[in-house]
Formats: C-alpha cells, sequence, structure tokens
C-alpha cells in the first residue's frame, strides 16, 4: 500500500450530504476486472450529461479545482454500496485524503486499506473547510497525519485516527503480511471450531 | 458471568488474537463470493503469491450481471461475459465451489446462502457486497467488505474489524394489516436517519420481529446497511431452525443436534446492555413510499410529497431539494397521484418465494395498468422453480408482466434491465439513489404488494383500498 504521511493540494468543496457509492462511480464502470482505470469515471453522472459533455457546473470540471487532491464534502459520504471501485476511482483521479463529517463504514475501511485517507471532522469545521475552498477556488489545504492536522489558510483543525490503522498508513503496511503472523494462532483457532460449521470441502457435502 | 447481547456472544467465539492497540482478528465461517468484486482480489493473491486458504469455506454464483432473458451467459455484453468467466477460472483454480449462470442453484448471493442452508445462526459471513446484512436474520454476524478486505479474506479466512458498537432496534406492539417487513423497516430508517446506525450492529428484537417469517427477517435485515449499520441481526428461534432444517448443506444427524444445542444459546441475555436503544411502534406504520433519493425519504402512501422547509435540519432541507428536482415532484403532490411506467419485483431485498406468493395474490385475476412495464425477477433459480411449480408464473404473465430469470437485475441495472432517463418505477429493491436502476430514473421504493397494487393502478396506491375494491377481471 502506497503510505501517506502528508498531502499539500488544491482543496476541493462538494457541498452535498449522503454522497453515496454509485454516485462516486456508477455501475456501468463497475464490469472491468483491473484495479486502475477507473479515475475517469469518478463521479461520472455529475460530471458528464447524458451526451457525454462535460458540465460546467460540476466542481471538478472547474479550472481551479481540477488538479484538486483533497475533497470536503457533507456528512456521511461513500455510504450505500460496499463497491472499493469508488476509492479506485478517488484515488486514480489523484484525490489524496477525503474531509467529512462522517463515512460510509465500508468505504472508510476500503479506503483506508488503499492508502485513502478518510479525515473525520465535526460539523462546523467541514463547514467552514466548504464555505473557504467555495470563496478562494483552488486555495490548497494540508492533510498531515504525521501531526493529525488540517491546515488550509489560517484554519488548523486536529483529527484522531485508530492508532492502527494510523501506523498502517504512516508505514504503507500489508494488511495481509501482518495477519499472517498470526498463522499459529488461526491454525488453532481452525483446529477447535465446532463440526456443523458450514464446509463445501467435507465429504458428503452435497453438490 | 456478565449479560451479553446476541451480537456479544458471536463475537467473543469468533476472536482469534486481539492485540493490544490493533482491531481484532476474526474468524470467518462463510465467504461469497459473486463476479463484480472479486477479480481484483483473485488477482491480488496471484501477484503476491498467496493462494485460497480454506476453499470448502468459499462459496461463489453469478448475480449482478446476469441477463435475465436467458438461462445462461448469452445476451450479455462482452465485459460481463469476461467477468463471470474471470470468476469461473478464479473458483476452478481455487478450488471454489461456483454456482454460475445455468446451475440450478444459481442466484442472488443473498438469496442462495439461506436456501443452501449455509447461512447458520452463530456464524461469522461476509461478503463483497453491502447488503451482506440480510444472512443477520440467522441470528449471523453478517457484514459487507471491500475487494481488498475480500482478497484477506481469502488469504487468510479471517477479518480485522474494530469491535463495533451495538444498537437495539425494538418493534414494540402489532403490524396494522396490509404493513409488511418492508414498510417496517422504512419506517425505521425514516426514525433513524441514513447514518443513524453508524458504526453499530443492529439487533431487532420484539415480538413483531419473532412473529416474522424467515423471508421478512431478511427483509428486514437487509436494509441494515442504508442506515448505515455494519449488521444487522435477529436471534434465531423455532423459525429460524424450522427454515434450516434439511437444506442442501445444512448439518445432519448429530451435528445437527450439536447445532441446535448451540444456536438455544445464542439470544441476548437478560439485562444485556446495548450502546444504543430505539423503539418503534408497530401500530404507528403504514404502507410506504419513498419520495427522494435516499432509502430514509419516505412517507406513508396516505401522505404527500413534503415540502422541503419543513426540515429543521440545514443538510435534510438541502437534499430534500435536490431529491424533489431529480424526481420530478412538487411538495404536497398526494403520493397516490403519482404515475409510474415500470414497476420491479425482486432483488436480494424482496425476490422471495413469500414476496412473488404475495404480490402474486394481489394481481390474481387483474391486470397490469395500460402502458406500464412489470417485471417479476425472481431471487435465485431455485425459487423461480418453484414459482412456476405453484403457478405464480401463470398469475404474473396473465396479468401482462414479464415473467424473467434470476439475478440482481434492475434493482442496479447491471444488466441491460434499466430505466430510461425520466422514466418513474415502483421498486421492491434498496436503494432510490440517484441513477441507480438507470442515469435519470426515478425510484421510488415500496413493499411487493405496494407494487403490485401500483402496477394494477398506474399510480401509487393503498394496497388494502385495493383489496377492498375486489378483483377487477
Amino acid at each position: 500500500m502506497r503510505p501517506f504521511q502528508r498531502e499539500e493540494g488544491v482543496l476541493v468543496p462538494l457541498d452535498r450530504s449522503d454522497v453515496d457509492t454509485d454516485q462516486i462511480i456508477p455501475k456501468q464502470f463497475l464490469k472491468r476486472i483491473e484495479r486502475n482505470g477507473y479515475g475517469e469515471f469518478l463521479f461520472n453522472d455529475w460530471r458528464r450529461d447524458a451526451t457525454g459533455a462535460p458540465r460546467p457546473d460540476f466542481v471538478l470540471n472547474q479550472e481551479e479545482y481540477r488538479s484538486g487532491t483533497v475533497l470536503v464534502t457533507g456528512r456521511n459520504f461513500g455510504c450505500g454500496s460496499s463497491r472499493e471501485h469508488a476509492v479506485w476511482a478517488l484515488a486514480d483521479h489523484g484525490i489524496r485524503a477525503v474531509i467529512s463529517e462522517s463515512f460510509g463504514d465500508i468505504f472508510s475501511t476500503n479506503a483506508l486499506g488503499s492508502g485513502l485517507v478518510p479525515v473525520p471532522l465535526p460539523e462546523h469545521e467541514v463547514r467552514a473547510l466548504i464555505d473557504l475552498a467555495t470563496e478562494q477556488p483552488g486555495i490548497t489545504v494540508a492533510v498531515d497525519l504525521v501531526t493529525e492536522t488540517v491546515t488550509c489558510g489560517d484554519l488548523r483543525f486536529g483529527f484522531r485516527l485508530d492508532p492502527f490503522v494510523r501506523k498502517r498508513l504512516l508505514e504503507g503496511l500489508d494488511d495481509i503480511s501482518l495477519t499472517l503472523d498470526h498463522e499459529a494462532a488461526i491454525t488453532a483457532f481452525e483446529a477447535q471450531r465446532p463440526a456443523w460449521m458450514p464446509d463445501l470441502s467435507r465429504a458428503g457435502a452435497s453438490v | 458471568m456478565t449479560a451479553r447481547t446476541l451480537f456479544d456472544k458471536i463475537w467473543d467465539a469468533h476472536v482469534v488474537t486481539e492485540t493490544d492497540g490493533e482491531p481484532a482478528l476474526l474468524y470467518v465461517d462463510l465467504h461469497l463470493v459473486h463476479e463484480v468484486t472479486s477479480p481484483q482480489a483473485f488477482e491480488g493473491l496471484r501477484i503476491e503469491g498467496r493462494s485460497v486458504r480454506r476453499p470448502g469455506l468459499v462459496v461463489a454464483t453469478m448475480d449482478h450481471n446476469v441477463p435475465t432473458t436467458g438461462m445462461d451467459a448469452g445476451g450479455a455484453d462482452e465485459m460481463s461475459v469476461a467477468q463471470m468467466d474471470t470468476l469461473r477460472r478464479n473458483c476452478d483454480e481455487s478450488g471454489i465451489a461456483c454456482f454460475g449462470a445455468g446451475h440450478r442453484w444459481q442466484g442472488i448471493v443473498h438469496v442462495i446462502g439461506p436456501e443452501l442452508g449455509l447461512t447458520l445462526p452463530g456464524t461469522v459471513i461476509v461478503c463483497g457486497d453491502s447488503h451482506t446484512a440480510t444472512h443477520g436474520a440467522f441470528g449471523a454476524f453478517a457484514l459487507g467488505i471491500g475487494t481488498s478486505e475480500v482478497e484477506h479474506v481469502l488469504a487468510t479466512q479471517c477479518l480485522r474489524q474494530a469491535r463495533p458498537l451495538t444498537m437495539e432496534v425494538r418493534i414494540e406492539g402489532t403490524l396494522p394489516p396490509g404493513v409488511t417487513a418492508k414498510d417496517t423497516a422504512l419506517g425505521i430508517l425514516n426514525a433513524i436517519g441514513t447514518a443513524g446506525a453508524v458504526g453499530h450492529v443492529v439487533e431487532y428484537t420484539g415480538p413483531v420481529v419473532h412473529g416474522f417469517s424467515m423471508e421478512q427477517r431478511m427483509t428486514l435485515c437487509n436494509l441494515t446497511i442504508e442506515g448505515g449499520g455494519r449488521a444487522g441481526m435477529i436471534a434465531p428461534d423455532d423459525v429460524t431452525i424450522a427454515y434450516i432444517a434439511n437444506r442442501p448443506y445444512a448439518p445432519r444427524d448429530e451435528q445437527w443436534d450439536a447445532a441446535v444445542a448451540a444456536w438455544s444459546e445464542l439470544r441476548s441475555d437478560p439485562g444485556a446492555r446495548y450502546d444504543r436503544t430505539v423503539t418503534i411502534d408497530a401500530a404507528t406504520l403504514e404502507p410506504t413510499v419513498t419520495w427522494g433519493t435516499t432509502p430514509a425519504q419516505s412517507v406513508p402512501v396516505s401522505g404527500r410529497v413534503p415540502d422541503p422547509e419543513s426540515f429543521a435540519d440545514a443538510a435534510e432541507r438541502e437534499s430534500a431539494v435536490r431529491a424533489l428536482a431529480y424526481m420530478g415532484l412538487e411538495p404536497g403532490t398526494p403520493i397516490a397521484d403519482i404515475a409510474l411506467d415500470t414497476v420491479f419485483l425482486g432483488s436480494c431485498t424482496n425476490g422471495r418465494i413469500e414476496d412473488l406468493r404475495a404480490a402474486a395474490a394481489v394481481l390474481a385475476g387483474r391486470r397490469v395498468h395500460d402502458g406500464l412495464r412489470m417485471l417479476v425477477v425472481p431471487g435465485s433459480a431455485q425459487v423461480k422453480v418453484q414459482a412456476e411449480n405453484e403457478g405464480l408464473d401463470a398469475i404474473f404473465r396473465d396479468a401482462g408482466a414479464e415473467w424473467r430469470n434470476p439475478g440482481c437485475s434492475m434493482c442496479l441495472g447491471m444488466n441491460p434491465d434499466i430505466l430510461q432517463p425520466g422514466e418513474r418505477c415502483a421498486s421492491t429493491s434498496n436503494r432510490n439513489f440517484e441513477g441507480r436502476q438507470g442515469r435519470g430514473g426515478r425510484t421510488h421504493l415500496v413493499s411487493p404488494v405496494m407494487a403490485a397494487a401500483a402496477a394494477v393502478e398506474g399510480h401509487f396506491v393503498d394496497v388494502r383500498q385495493l383489496d377492498a375494491a375486489g378483483a377487477r377481471a
């Protein structure tokens, strides 16, 4: 996983709540079997009209925000479908952190697993950042995971991530390797599982 | 010993290891896999030279992409076919059972787990799909995961998980006639909001829930994710055990006895504490219709499209303004005046045999309204066969509805079943998000009987009034 220590870049305001993963990456783009190449479809139905032409009113189509790397948005970002393609689309577009009051649980886990940082801030701080990024298009923000701070203009806010999650992001650790360190414990656990548990490989199981 | 909740008991029995400062490692008993969220996980294993740890604890099917007009992949677009072929190849190489397109056990992943007797009480179940909460109806801890976690579970059979909070949703009283599990779920979502259960595992309790059939319990648990809940669950009881008995993979003989004995312990102890409790009075629930673009935005069918100004919260107000613009609705419009183009009956929420029976009972002797299209998509190949054995397909066809093959279909429109821009649909599915059923499509979530009633009238109607009017030939 790509490590994350600090990101400084243009702050993109997306002023709406309950942005679900169907909006982040519509279903017609989930048929690929690769992990990359989703960036151009990010927010597709908001970015483009039915003919495929860019909609100038959408924030990512505006020159000052086009190269943004940090998104600030309303509560419950990434709710809905579990599709990790939403995270891949954001990351592929160049977004490295999303600031919101709250996130969908699965989105949040997916993001952390891919090195995209969901930054939780209280509602009034999110509002202040949305307003600032709207009033001063192209303003840069710094998201610092070492100091756990967000700095933008005169605004400076602290945030907290789970210490294990933070360490993983800072060091770019591979989750599966960490778990495989517990191989002995997993094997011991398996030895005492009840025999009535489902197992399709068991002799006599129906197919 | 301290009193524990149902969730506590399942959690405690699945912790493989818990190191200070790290999320617990939980053992996964059953991993359900489908074609859309798995290819990159298998690819990740290949790149790292890893293998699937316990292929016997994994089962795959094809549901999201499959066309509903043919029993095999015929009619699917090139990319869908490639995705389904990739799943089959990955399963073959890893020794995973795959009930793919054309198999007699193919179906929506959350329909086939229970009907095959794989979904069992007291288990931890994961799937790369947010509606995995469905399986909690059996007293399992079942949660949706992303593709990176799918890869992690394939490699380790474990899931890293911070212990969630617990929330009791207690449904008191008695449901009025004509009010279904779907209306109950929509009523709960309306009460708690789209993020009302974030970070929580929800346990549904009370007499209403234990009076529900397994199909109704699955509908209720299925929609937990729409309130942000990590999982929903219901303590197993005699109804649960009767449902599981003799299914293809259900435990047998002495294993069955051991399982039933273990399941009898699976209930929250008296005095067990939840981090939060919400109580719903069943008597206040009515047949419900969503008017907006989140499943929490709903009103009773007797109501009207709300005025955004009526919401005190600024974010809710903004959201309502956007939703009404997208949905093409005016505040104050009676719900019963909303005319429809399409009705979709199906999905992991409401595509089971009871759902089809309930809708067929409304449609029997009636006709789908002129100019309206109704799609009936059974949740699995087994549901389809059973429905045909009961003659339900004939009722749907005689009424003028299309009887299709099983899959996710128009719930998310990854296959050719989509809405056209501006088309308005009464849908028994789970999400009314913008564009969910097709770009520009307008989705109203309802129960199967309300969908059938709307199909007959061409607009929303209280199904209880339709019943009173009697069948019209």
